[in-house]
């Protein structure tokens, strides 16, 4: 395939950060159609505007996600990028990795697409960036076969769930993240593949409230962990960040001179709930008045931990702006024990009693967090059979315009007009 | 033996998900999961975990372009089975990470890293700019109204010794999403770069009707603008859709749904940006990222309006928030109309809410500072 001139993007080979440019450039040197990529790109810089045509269904035999289909606007200019499919493939929970398993993935994409990858999607899959309708299938083949891998999900189906690296290298972690995403990608993989939903659906698995998967912004079911015991003190440890010698915030601030650490104005003075306080040399806290923001764990990672009864918050609905403008997820579960032993049993009832109504009630490419606002969070919470604390609001309502149904009214709605005009003239 | 295409279902295998990560964990990892007591940032891109059996693990984070090819990866993994015993991972903010069992492997790391140029730049850790989440753009997607590499690449190189270091008053995440869908957490970034267009759609009546189900485009709408019509294609009257302009907010759901109804252009797209949202719930609730320039042009290929806005923004909150504080909560505390005056960012009707809710955030309250806003 030609090699294209590309004025405007070579100027993006300039600079300290990795250039995706060059990197292409270089791969078009044994994949002659990436050229065809960079000659595509080039035209949209000159455009401005994207030379991809709107849809296309393509995918692999029984599944109806996992593939995007992508054809060029001018495939006789780019004939390399005639078809340009994207195939997610799912990626192993917290996206570890050994050298042999991507270098076998990278010997498969050679074969079947371009030598084009994302690492990685922003939903978590690992993304394969164009390859032709007549490839997915030898590909799909080798993935399972040779690899024992298999696609991740697009379309209205569940997303590829995701998770923070949790209890592998986060001391943190509430629960095993990576676990609970692992059995319950696995357990799911009939709704990852084929599309039954009103549309999208995503879960995140966070360990613990800094949430470092987003699962609050983004998943329509976000399990963040959390716990319901006291911090666990080292008042020690305490003694030596005052003292100076272990460096705040897990020397995260290091590259400048913030002064000498202060534990009253970097820590009591920022705790929200104003809980803690020193007595004696030693922290104290207030436990039933912390709401487990993390900051002061965060600042004295030596010194402080999360409490020991461990579980997650389960929140529903968050989602970004379209159609209905961006929601964060709900506080409906405060506390869950999610756990493998009795295979994520409260979680799973959960979902799929989030999915059987939604299923039923939600509208075409309506997330779940819009039904729920479209029927009301009362009315969520009645179908999900959740009783209604005061954890779930930031505020009670400042309207007075209350549902009242008519069984909860002293002799119902019903009344007789003529009775009522005897005693009240018109 | 591979995929037989006259017998597409023999031998099939299906919905095998993902391979079990414990396989893929370094052994440090996988004998300390779960054990790990604290951490530090030894130096910027490079932490240390401590673990209760004594262990401990130094990971280097590299940053990378998200948008790479085979041979990177090969590098990548050279770079892994030289050092860190055939294992890496990835971060979902698109960095890289090497993980070596003490710390006299870390140097011989960074040493291999710095070797290769400025393939492999080490940070995105602490008190400082992280790596870019973003989408496709013109690369793959069929929506944008930007492309998604190239402004990225512009910013990080803009923001490089904001990657390498760490001091900000806290660490400043930065999402670009190249359309509406935001297909990422744009919407909670500290710093959103977010794709627009400004154009309503055009109505293709040629296409209409084999390509798109009018019901469906017309409920597509949420602000109800697209409606029932009809037109005359080859003297031939066609059921088809009409778009009420003054209602079109540009959000592109129609085009998802109808391809006969196209809306970018190459005058009318653009970047809005976006500051002042957080994930996290440390100290203060996670927040959406809000509007605070409307409009910025695609001006290819590397954007310098989109740079020099972020650039300005990042300066004057490293220069005048508090430590831990994060962009947003800054913002909170000292006003948005200070914001706006020590960014220097023109205000407009635009960053005036006027969607749904909007009346939460109009000011009802006496409440205000004098800025340069008040003649």
């Amino acid at each position: 395939m030609a090699k294209h001139e590309t004025p405007l993007l070579d100027q993006l080979e300039t600079g300290p950060w990795p250039s995706f440019v060059t990197d292409l450039k270089k791969q078009a040197e044994t994949k002659p159609e990436v050229y065809d990529i960079l000659g595509q790109l080039e035209l949209s810089y000159k455009d401005r505007i994207t030379h991809w045509k709107h849809g296309g269904i393509v995918g692999v035999f029984g599944y109806g996600g996992g593939i995007v289909g992508r054809y060029s606007d001018l495939p006789e200019k780019f004939p390399g990028v005639e078809h340009f499919h994207t195939i997610r493939v799912a990626q192993p929970a917290s996206k570890y990795y050994s050298t042999a398993n991507l270098r076998k993935l990278m010997d498969l994409w050679e074969k079947h697409g371009s030598a084009v990858t994302n690492f990685h999607g922003s939903t978590g899959d690992i993304i394969l960036l164009g390859t032709r309708t007549e490839n997915l299938e030898p590909f799909f083949w080798d993935l399972t076969h040779e690899m024992g891998q298999d696609l991740g999900g697009s379309g209205s189906n569940l997303r590829t769930p995701a998770c923070c690296l949790g209890q592998s290298r986060c001391e943190w972690a509430c629960y095993d993240t990576q676990e609970a995403c692992y059995q319950l990608t696995l357990k799911y993989q009939d709704e990852i593949h084929r599309p039954a939903f009103p549309y999208k659906f995503k879960f995140k698995f966070s360990g613990c409230p800094n949430d470092c998967v987003a699962a609050i912004a983004r998943s329509d079911i976000s399990v963040i962990g959390t716990w319901r015991d006291e911090i666990r003190i080292d008042q020690a440890a305490v003694k030596e960040y005052i003292a100076g010698n272990y460096p705040a915030n897990g020397g995260a601030h290091s590259g400048r001179d913030w002064g000498k650490f202060d534990i009253q104005k970097e820590v009591i003075d920022l705790c929200p709930t104003q809980c803690m306080w020193m007595e004696g040399g030693e922290l104290k806290i207030d436990d039933k008045e912390c709401t487990r923001c993390m900051h002061c764990i965060n600042v004295m990672p030596r010194a402080l931990r999360p409490g020991a009864d461990q579980g997650a918050s389960i929140l529903v609905g968050a989602k970004a702006p379209i159609l209905e403008g961006a929601q964060m997820s709900t506080l409906i579960i405060p506390f869950m024990k999610v756990s493998a032993d009795n295979e994520y049993e409260e979680l799973v009832e959960f979902i799929e009693k989030v999915w059987d109504w939604w299923m039923e009630v939600g509208k075409n490419r309506e997330r779940v967090g819009e039904t729920m606002q479209r029927v009301g969070l009362p009315t969520f919470i009645k179908v999900m059979e959740i009783e209604p604390i005061p954890q779930m609001i930031k505020e009670p309502r400042s309207n007075p315009y209350v549902f009242w149904s008519d069984e909860e009214v002293p002799g119902g709605f019903e009344r007789d007009i003529d009775e009522f005009r005897r005693r009240h003239a018109a | 033996m591979g995929y037989n295409p006259d017998k597409p279902m023999e031998g099939r295998l299906t919905d095998l998900g993902p391979p079990h990560y414990e396989q893929f964990m370094p052994p440090v990892i996988k004998e300390n999961k779960g054990k790990w007591l604290w951490h530090e940032i030894v130096q910027p891109g490079v932490l240390m975990h401590k673990s209760e059996t004594g262990d401990e693990v130094y990971t280097v984070r590299v940053g990378s372009a998200r948008l790479v090819t085979c041979q990177f990866i090969r590098e990548v993994c050279d770079i892994a089975d030289k050092h860190c015993d055939g294992y890496l991972r990835f971060t979902t903010r698109n960095n890289l990470e090497f993980m070596v069992d003490s710390k006299d492997k870390v140097q011989p790391l960074l040493d291999e890293l710095a070797s290769r140029g400025n393939r492999f730049p080490v940070g995105g850790t602490g008190a400082g700019v992280t790596n870019i989440v973003h989408t496709q753009g013109w690369i793959h997607c069929h929506t944008p109204a930007t492309d998604a590499s190239g402004p990225v690449k512009a910013v990080m190189d803009e923001l490089f010794d904001y990657f390498t270091s760490m001091t900000l008053p806290a660490q400043v995440r930065i999402a670009l999403a190249c359309c509406l869908n935001m297909c990422g957490a744009v919407h909670a970034s500290d710093i959103a770069i977010l794709g627009i267009h400004r154009k309503p759609p055009m109505i293709d009546h040629n296409r209409i009707t084999g390509v798109c189900e009018l019901p469906l485009a017309i409920a597509s709408c949420p602000l109800g603008a697209v409606k029932p019509a009809k037109a005359e294609i080859d003297g031939k009257e066609i059921k088809t859709v009409k778009v009420t302009v003054e209602r079109c907010m540009f959000c592109g759901n129609c085009y998802t749904m109808c391809p006969a109804m196209p809306l970018a252009d190459p005058e009318g797209d653009g970047i809005a940006i976006l500051v002042g949202g957080k994930i996290s719930n440390r100290i203060s609730h996670p927040k959406f990222s809000k509007l605070v320039i409307p409009f910025l042009p695609n001006n290819t290929p590397r954007w310098p309006e989109v740079v020099e806005a972020i650039k300005k923004i990042l300066e004057a909150y490293a220069k005048d928030a508090k430590k831990y504080e994060r962009v947003g909560e800054w913002a909170e505390r000292i006003g948005w109309e200070s914001f706006f005056e020590k960014c220097d960012i023109p205000f407009t009707e635009k960053s005036i809410d006027d969607y749904r809710l909007a009346y939460d955030t109009w000011r009802t309250s006496t409440q205000f500072k004098f800025t340069s806003h008040i003649k």
